[in-house]
């Protein structure tokens, strides 16, 4: 089960494994129309309609024109067929552009251009700087002379900070010159055993064996450190070049692709299930008439002597009148209906990309839906997993403040780097303050670059591994304080105009266990020895030379995370030769240890980092994007669960969580962390955390757990159900240092549980999980695009999200509710008096209506009108902002489930005897021509629907007036005209009814009789059973605005602040019920916990300066 | 924000030529169409159904008023005019040669205005039977070049080898009953056969070309023969056959009195029972009847308006007194549940 890759081979391994083609192609040009027309058919409801088509081929038992349904049917596969190809052929065409991207590559011992296709496994890849890598490679070599090079893997991962890969040890040292002459095969020069493909971007477990010449033939373990993977981009690193080991869509990238399934949404669920219950009620009613006209033909019909029924019939005899009852019945499941939501569909997705509100005006991109199927979904989000950088976060940090020996600056503007006195305080030198700015210029890791032909002003580009440091040095830089250039083991600081050199000694480096860092550094003027470290405040603070005063600190640390800011202690220490030699020589001792090297290496660590004067606090902004904390307080409120996924490390994720109203803090709020790298570990805090959820589930607290990727992992591996349990439990979530698939597993996890999940995201590594998602959004960032071309939706900005489901999602739900379960009512509606009609008729399956009524009933005279509800809206879109917990109504699918259907279903089956019962009866004896009676039942059902529509439509725009009302008189219009030609049935039908006075007595009779119950039990139900969305129309239409009648805070001071307060008062007391049931029903503790803003009123007085 | 500016400035200009998928602003796009978002206030909605009461009470009335002003006379005589016994004795009776001759004494009970409609009712008939309803060529009856076009038509499509013309078991089973009218002092009352078909249907759908051919030629003989040299276009009581009905019970027009008949007046009725209804347990029925604005004696629209306009009025009630005992202030935001405080006191 391995591969054996042979270094240089670029002519013979080709038959062996594909080349470096990319296919995301679902079909090819043969094989379109046979695997197209399968997949349509797989949906039960083609396969239905495509059988009753072809039953209505036989004259026999069809009751009309089998035309009217052979057209709709192929219209509508041609129009789902040109969609797939038109996508398909996009598809082909973005691969074909990364296909034909041109690489180096060695052929026959020299570099050559070819296109990425062409490489195949084996081949030696040389890629320049800026480059993106076309397949997986291991390095073999960089122009670097430590041999190592830097990466950015944000495509891949999301981690948008520079990565290190090296080149293996034992080919360290390799001329480059010599790298062409590695000959694959004729000498077995170089040979790698690697794994087979897989998706695991952070393992690589494979050897390398090189042959004389080329040093030892030792077999040399290769890690994921020593390859580079295709999507990354190569970073300040001249060239390098390495062994593709995977290619095509075999590369880690490739394998977690994932292919997109075609997502279905809640609502489509919900018309399958519908339709398939009206499907065997259909069939019920199918064998049900069939045996009684069966009965009646054998027992009734045959006295019956003009009927002329033969004594014998053909063996099929008793499955003709079942057969016409099918088909009579077959328009209870309206082929309309695809027609209709395809067509709605499709405009809510129009709606969506016109809406200017929507508009980034930073960047002027509008937002847009890709997916135009399924914006119901959006109304329906149940859990939001969202990822943080670039997400939630603008991906900038900023320094902001910063607190140096007890002083504070920034605090007045808000930006140290401007602040005048710490200005003042470095150019008159005082010390602390010099001291404070060269630990921020030196005590990182960060490479400064040199980009003098880019800015005229010769600025220096920093690449970092981690944004904090990027952010420390360049305020650094502002301050006087400019870290210019990194000379292996030399850092160049350019002081105000003079060059100091400093020789780093030692990197102490960050773990996550420590919390901090260090660095041991040589002034080269004066030659003495410092130790400077930095860290999270727990960590360093501790460490203060004896008697020093730490209180300040502490007081300072407490005051800037409350601002959400992230804070870091600098520190700082001399170290004299001999302390510091001693110490050298155990650290080199731990760094070679095997066993428990990080734990060695720590210890040794902590012998140095003490005794020191700490310097001042740092405070980091990772600036939240816009409106960010409001969003998600509001889609909280919406009964929306918010998980956060980052590849980020758990402190930031967790500073970010508060800062955006993710959790509240202390005491309100409770994170619990589940932590561990072992089964065990992870195991009890598995338990302990569940145990804690279990007993606040009763109080009003914010409880939220936060998990590692590892312990991610272990918990999905091994304690699956308790992690789902976990997952069910808990409102909100922060999971760090998880990889893409990772986030896909969980998406994944909270679908099994029947959950409604949307994935917001804006890099590469989100990609995944955006398509795992019901609903997958992509911001259109700083990260590229990739997000947003695989999302369903793609937005400028992660606040336009409320605006999508709250009022996008929402409408979107309200609307295809009432399409859908009008549809169904229309056509029940015209099938129930079919099935009356047939037990007048002899059980017989006559048809009442002719063909050309049945077609025009179903595409023109019900489809028309209530195609304009998608302009209907229940609620204004400013009250839905002001009360998001309306969204539990669609959320819980309270417009559209059963109980809502048999209501139609109800309405439909009383409207048929309305509409059956007066047509006999006022059109008995004389006046029963069956033309006749044909029409004057099916102007009824066109009477009815219009009042139906009318009644169930919240707002009256022009458009459903002329829908509702034009569509009558286009009935007239058409029947007036087919009742003029002599060819047709009705001919002078209509003319005939129009000049009697009964006809239109029987019209009013019925629409009254129909619609008058319809009226009273909506109005009952309106007014003294009201539903929160009625109470919010007449709030809306009677008492004017409705946020001054909560009283709390009727001052307008900006529109968030005011709005939501009101209908926050009550939150705390409401009992927390987190397992979310469907029908909940509208008593307050049925309420999913809900989420007070008072944090952000109460406890946080600086952001409230700020707003003032 | 209620005028289209987005090209204010240059740049913007380019942007949105730029981005030339974008719509202009405009209601439709952004949703924004002025809407009139009626509530179901109960003011409103029970002056609708004191309205509906107003209007469809007077109206119930009004036909009702118009049904009682009609006079019918329905005498049921497929009984009668066939000698008592069996049903199978009957349907021999029928199917026999024997003289069929029946004669019927009708006592007008009100005065009649002129024209007095002679129409016959059938019961129990499926003229709406699927086998029945379909089994007829309207091509063929419209013009002779579609003589042969008898596909619909089966089983009765041909005789002897040939097409019949009228084709089908609707022509095939026309009613043969036939009637004549005198008064008490043996003077016949003058039956009107012409016009009681529609015009259309003598102008349009039964050719004046056309001639019966081959009709009830067959061996089994269904209903009424017709006479070979009339065109179809003026066989009028097969017109008025062939316009189906929809219900089992039905009247068909058989002729028309033009003169007024007086109270106490009787009609002796002298009729040809040659149709066979006995055989699967059909009523007869020979109906006399004058009309109204709202046509024959029918009840049901004048009951049904009184009837709904009363449920209206009921219902209009009922709120009212609902409204009156229990007011509630119609969009109260302590109805919210989110708004509800279950401390404190709303």
């Amino acid at each position: 089960m391995k591969r054996f890759v042979y270094v240089n081979d670029d002519d013979s391994s080709h038959e062996l494994y594909c080349d470096n083609r990319i296919s995301n192609r679902k079909y090819t040009l043969l094989n379109f129309l046979p695997k197209n027309l399968w997949e349509q058919f797989s949906r039960f409801m083609n396969q239905y309609f495509l059988l009753i088509a072809c039953l209505q081929l036989w004259p026999l038992i069809t009751p009309v024109n089998p035309a009217s349904t052979w057209g709709p049917l192929i219209f509508i596969f041609a129009v789902s067929a040109t969609k797939e190809a038109w996508d398909d052929y996009n598809r082909y065409l973005s691969d074909k552009k990364a296909n034909e991207k041109q690489v180096w590559v060695v052929r026959q011992g020299s570099k050559k251009l070819i296109q990425a296709q062409e490489i195949h496994v084996g081949n030696l890849v040389w890629l320049r700087e800026n480059d993106e890598v076309p397949c997986d490679l291991v390095l073999l070599g960089t122009s670097e002379p430590q041999g190592v090079c830097y990466v950015e893997t944000a495509a891949l991962d999301g981690e948008t900070d520079l990565k290190t890969r090296n080149i293996p040890p034992a080919c360290m040292g390799i001329d480059s010159e010599l790298l062409h002459k590695i000959k694959a095969r004729y000498g077995y020069r170089g040979v790698m055993e690697c794994p087979l493909p897989d998706k695991d971007i952070r393992r690589f477990d494979a050897n390398v064996r090189l042959f004389p010449p080329f040093l030892d033939n030792d077999v040399c373990p290769l890690s994921i450190k020593n390859t580079i993977l295709q999507s990354c981009y190569l970073r300040n690193t001249e060239w390098a070049c390495g062994v593709a080991v995977y290619t095509g869509n075999e590369t880690k990238m490739g394998m977690s692709r994932g292919v997109a399934e075609p997502k279905l949404t809640a609502v489509d669920a919900m018309i399958d299930k519908l339709t398939g219950a009206i499907f065997i009620f259909q069939i019920v009613v199918v064998i049900v008439l069939g045996i009684a006209g069966n009965i009646w033909k054998d027992t009734e019909a045959r006295k019956h002597w003009y009927v002329l029924y033969p004594e014998e019939g053909p063996w099929y005899e008793l499955l003709i009148i079942p057969l016409r009852f099918e088909l009579l019945c077959s328009i209870m499941i309206p082929i309309s209906i695809k027609v209709s939501l395809d067509l709605v569909k499709s405009l809510y997705a129009k709606f969506i990309d016109w809406d200017k509100q929507m508009i980034d005006v930073e960047t002027g991109t509008s937002a847009n839906a890709t997916n135009t199927a399924i914006s119901e979904d959006l109304g329906q989000v149940e859990y939001i997993l969202t990822d943080k950088t670039g997400t939630l976060t603008e991906n900038k940090m900023i320094f902001k403040r910063c607190c140096i020996a007890g002083t504070f600056f920034g605090n007045e503007n808000g930006d140290a780097v401007k602040d005048v006195e710490l200005l003042n305080a470095i150019n008159t030198g005082s010390a602390d303050a010099i001291r404070f700015v060269t630990v921020m210029a030196i005590c990182n890791t960060v490479v400064p670059i040199k980009r003098n032909y880019y800015s005229a002003s010769g600025t220096v580009l920093y690449k970092a591994q981690s944004q904090d440091e990027e952010a420390l040095v360049r305020a650094a830089a502002s301050l006087h304080m400019v870290f210019v250039n990194k000379n292996s083991n030399i850092l160049e600081i350019n002081f105000n105009g003079s060059l100091k050199q400093y020789e780093v000694l030692e990197y102490l480096e960050f773990t996550s266990d420590r919390k901090r860092m260090s660095v041991v550094v040589r002034d080269c003027d004066k030659g003495n020895i410092m130790l400077l470290s930095k860290g999270a405040d727990e960590t360093i603070l501790p460490c203060a030379s004896a008697g020093h005063q730490t209180k300040t600190f502490s007081d300072a640390v407490d005051q800037y995370a409350q601002m959400g800011l992230r804070t870091l202690c600098l520190g700082w220490r001399e170290v004299n030769e001999a302390e510091y030699q001693d110490w050298s020589f155990m650290f080199k001792e731990a760094n070679s240890t095997l066993v428990d090297r990080e734990w060695r290496v720590a210890e040794v660590c902590q012998r140095l980092e003490h005794d020191l004067d700490i310097l001042g606090v740092a405070a980091i902004e990772d600036r939240l994007q816009d409106g960010v904390p409001e969003t998600i307080e509001t889609l909280r409120k919406a009964g929306i669960n918010f998980w956060m996924l980052t590849g980020d490390k758990q402190n930031t994720a967790i500073q970010i969580a508060l800062s955006c109203n993710f959790v509240s803090p202390e005491p309100k709020g409770q994170l619990l962390l589940v932590n561990g790298k072992t089964e065990d570990e992870v195991c009890r805090n598995l338990e302990r955390v569940l145990l804690t959820m279990r007993i606040t589930k009763a109080e009003p607290k914010d409880v939220a757990f936060v998990i590692d990727g590892w312990a991610l992992e272990i918990a999905l591996k091994h304690y699956r159900k308790a992690f789902t349990e976990l997952a069910i439990l808990s409102r909100t979530a922060i999971c760090c240092r998880v990889t893409p698939s990772q986030k896909a597993q969980l998406v994944e996890l909270l679908k099994s549980c029947d959950y409604r999940t949307l994935a917001i995201g804006d890099g590469g590594n989100d990609v995944r999980m955006i398509q795992q998602a019901d609903i997958g959004v992509g911001i259109s960032g700083r990260e590229g695009l990739q997000a947003a071309r695989a999302a369903d939706y793609s937005i400028g900005k992660f606040k336009f999200l409320k605006r999508l489901i709250l009022v996008h999602g929402r409408y979107s739900y309200n609307r295809t509710a009432f399409l859908s379960q009008y549809s169904f009512y229309k056509s029940l509606l015209i099938c129930f008096i079919q099935i009356f009609f047939s037990f007048v008729s002899g059980v017989s399956g006559t048809s009442l209506f002719n063909s050309v009524s049945l077609m025009a009933y179903n595409v023109f005279y019900t489809s028309v009108p209530v195609l304009v509800s998608v302009v209907d809206k229940d609620l204004s879109e400013k009250t839905v902002m002001q009360h998001p917990q309306i969204l539990y109504y669609c959320q819980a699918g309270r417009l559209l489930n059963p109980t809502t259907f048999a209501g139609w279903f109800g309405r439909a089956l009383f409207h048929a005897i309305v509409v059956f019962a007066i047509t006999i009866h006022s059109y008995a004896f004389e006046k029963s021509g069956l033309e006749e009676v044909s029409m004057v039942a099916l102007s009824g059902c066109v009477w009815l629907q219009a009042f139906v529509v009318t009644l169930e439509t919240n707002s009256f725009t022009i458009l459903q007036h002329v829908a509702i009302w034009g569509n009558l008189v286009v009935f007239y219009i058409i029947n007036w005209i087919v009742s003029a030609v002599p060819q047709s049935g009705m001919y002078t039908i209509m003319h005939r009814l129009c000049r009697q006075p009964a006809y239109w007595n029987t019209m009013f009779l019925i629409v009254a009789a129909g619609m008058g119950p319809v009226l009273a039990l909506k109005y009952f139900r309106y007014t003294y059973k009201s539903s929160k969305i009625n109470i919010l129309q007449q709030a809306e239409r009677v008492g004017g605005p409705i946020l001054s009648l909560g009283n709390i805070e009727p001052q307008p001071r900006s529109l968030l602040d005011s709005d939501l307060a009101p209908l926050s008062i009550s939150h705390a007391k409401n009992a927390r019920n987190s397992v979310f049931e469907p029908l909940l029903s509208d008593s307050p503790n049925a309420l999913r916990r809900s989420f007070g803003p008072d944090f952000f009123h109460s406890h946080s007085p600086y952001s409230r300066n700020k707003d003032m | 924000m209620n005028s289209n500016a987005p090209s204010s400035t240059p740049a913007a200009a380019a942007d949105l030529r730029r981005n030339s998928k974008r719509p202009r602003y405009s209601r439709f796009t952004q949703q924004e169409l002025p809407a009139c978002k009626p509530i179901l206030t109960p003011k409103w909605v029970i002056s609708a159904f004191m309205l509906v009461t107003i209007v469809f009470v007077p109206i119930g009335l009004a036909s009702l008023f118009a049904a009682r002003d009609v006079v019918e006379i329905v005498d049921r005589y497929d009984a009668e005019c066939a000698p008592l016994g069996s049903r199978s004795d009957r349907v021999r009776y029928i199917q026999s040669a024997a003289d069929k001759t029946c004669n019927r004494t009708l006592s007008v009970p009100k005065h009649m205005k002129r024209p007095i409609y002679v129409y016959y009712q059938l019961d129990n008939f499926y003229q709406n039977h699927r086998r029945y309803v379909k089994s007829r060529s309207d091509e063929q009856l419209r013009s002779p070049s579609n003589e042969d076009d008898t596909t619909p038509c089966k089983p009765e499509d041909d005789a002897n080898g040939r097409s019949i013309v009228p084709c089908g078991l609707v022509a095939w089973s026309m009613f043969n009953d036939t009637y004549s009218f005198f008064t008490n002092n043996s003077q016949q009352l003058p039956l009107n056969k012409r016009g009681i078909s529609w015009k259309s249907d003598r102008d349009h759908k039964f050719g004046k070309d056309v001639f019966p051919k081959n009709f009830q030629n067959g061996t089994l003989i269904g209903g009424a023969s017709l006479n070979e040299s009339i065109p179809l276009s003026e066989q009028e009581d097969l017109i008025v056959w062939m316009r189906t009905a929809a219900l089992p019970t039905f009247r068909k027009l058989y002729g028309k009195i033009e003169v007024d008949l007086e109270a106490g007046d009787t009609i002796n009725v002298i009729m040809q029972n040659n149709y066979n209804t006995y055989s699967f347990n059909g009523k007869k029925k020979l109906v006399l009847s004058t009309s109204s604005w709202l046509g024959g004696k029918n009840n049901f629209i004048g009951i049904a308006y009184i009837a709904v306009g009363g449920l209206c009025f009921l219902l209009a009630l009922t709120f009212t007194i609902i409204y009156l005992v229990k007011p509630r202030r119609l969009g109260d935001p302590s109805y919210l549940s989110w708004n509800r405080n279950p401390g404190g006191g709303h």
